[in-house]
């Protein structure tokens, strides 16, 4: 992970070893934050394997807190997914 | 007030329907961004997602799974469906130490073939190999021996042409390949069978005086690397199909709609002696957009999907379950996000 940008607020993430699997996720769930103006992600070219991602905040937020929440977010998110269906399994074995 | 109305119902068909026209495929972003639409709340609430997200799991044969997760959006399935395809770890055949081949496959054509064969190994029990370690330890190697000669058989009749009667074993099966523990192996793993997950994959053919004579070693990898370590024989997800008729349609218009769609999808019901047409089963439909090439019928019917319904479709290739498959794909996603939080925490940002 690398970070550089003008302020606080606007910062550019490098994540090595990434592609769109975890980037296109993040990038849905950083956006869902209401502080964030501007969220993306590329992929800087196709045979390296490393993203670079952006957060524009308003305010004075500083970047680094969205891009946290985000990555809390998809892991609260992947918990509850994982609870799920492994309950729904389950029940569906335990039902036959 | 009939005009708001439709506005109303125009924002919710581009927030949850993903809509099928003539000539393309309307709404197909995800908008439901905070900001985005006056009146609606959209910010990420975990108890909002919880009460929402629900799982089904509709068919669960031996070595594949259908599901439904409804309330989750595409860049959370489709993260799921990559891992499932390129980040599941398996063991497949790596190095292939060739003592003997006088067969006429040749020597790395052989070693292709038998890294695509699954093999029937947990893969949670071993490691990664170190990078640069030539040897492999027991801990991430498994060893496998294929020692095999063909011959002729002396009581086979004299015009018989059979190979099948002439030779001893001259098609190499899959399931001539034994385990040779390595190390401790034999007490790590006591009664464990390793071999390939299908015994009738056929190798090479010989004939009298050909044999192989090779040791081959697993290790764990993943998809991404090579696509012999990938878990499944193919993941995917569709969404769910959404047919509506604007308009009520009767009679003939009726039986040429039911042929329109897949069998089962719209069903003709009998009222008042005049035929009419109801959806029935919109799940059925593979959408061929058969409609669109009548003139009569392609205005009575909005062609859509839901948005945030996914009907995943996941078959194994028998060396995991496919509900093991999905748990630990989900697993993974929740190891990357790890990964990140604990690099943010540990270096300081400036």
């Amino acid at each position: 992970v690398q970070a550089d940008g003008t302020d606080g607020n606007c910062v550019t993430f490098v994540l090595h070893d990434e592609d769109h699997t975890l980037g296109n996720s993040l990038r849905y769930m950083v956006m869902k934050n209401p502080d964030v103006e501007f969220c993306g992600y590329c992929i800087t070219h196709p045979s390296e394997s490393k993203i670079n991602f952006r957060i524009q905040t308003r305010g004075a937020l500083p970047a680094v807190e969205p891009f946290r929440k985000g990555l809390n977010d998809l892991m609260g998110v992947c918990q509850h997914v994982l609870n799920t269906f492994e309950v729904r399994l389950f029940l569906k074995s335990a039902g036959t | 007030a009939a005009a708001a109305m439709a506005a109303q119902r125009g924002t919710e068909e581009m927030r949850d329907r993903v809509v099928l026209g003539e000539f393309g495929v309307r709404n197909v972003h995800t908008t439901d961004f905070p900001g985005n639409y006056p009146g609606y709340e959209d910010a990420w609430d975990q108890r909002r997602f919880e009460e929402a997200f629900r799982v089904d799991v509709i068919r669960e044969e031996e070595g594949s799974l259908e599901f439904d997760m409804v309330g989750i959006d595409a860049a959370i399935a489709n993260a799921f469906r990559r891992i499932l395809l390129a980040e599941v770890p398996t063991m497949a055949v790596e190095k292939v130490f060739v003592y003997n081949n006088t067969s006429i496959v040749q020597d790395e054509i052989l070693a292709h073939r038998l890294g695509l064969i699954p093999i029937r190994a947990d893969p949670r029990l071993f490691e990664y190999r170190n990078q640069g370690d030539e040897e492999g330890t027991e801990i991430d190697t498994l060893q496998f021996q294929l020692k095999i000669k063909c011959s002729r058989n002396p009581q086979a009749a004299k015009e018989s042409s059979d190979p099948n009667e002439l030779y001893f074993n001259h098609k190499v099966y899959s399931k001539h390949m034994t385990w040779v523990p390595l190390g401790n192996q034999t007490d790590l793993f006591p009664d464990a069978d390793f071999r390939p997950v299908h015994d009738d994959i056929l190798i090479a053919l010989l004939r009298p005086g050909q044999e192989i004579d090779v040791l081959m070693h697993c290790v764990k990898g993943i998809g991404k690397d090579h696509a012999k370590f990938s878990p499944v024989a193919t993941a995917s997800y569709r969404l769910l199909p959404d047919i509506t008729l604007l308009q009520p349609i009767e009679d003939e218009a009726a039986e040429m709609l039911q042929k329109c769609f897949s069998p089962g999808v719209i069903e003709i019901q009998n009222i008042k002696g005049k035929k009419v047409a109801r959806v029935a089963n919109a799940r059925l439909d593979t959408f061929s957009r058969e409609v669109f090439r009548h003139e009569g019928l392609k205005n009575l019917v909005r062609l859509a999907r839901v948005r945030n319904h996914y009907i995943f479709s996941v078959e194994s290739t028998g060396i995991l379950p496919p509900d093991v498959l999905v748990s630990e794909a989900i697993k993974i996603l929740m190891g990357k996000c790890q990964r990140f939080l604990n690099e943010l925490d540990s270096v300081p940002m400036e």
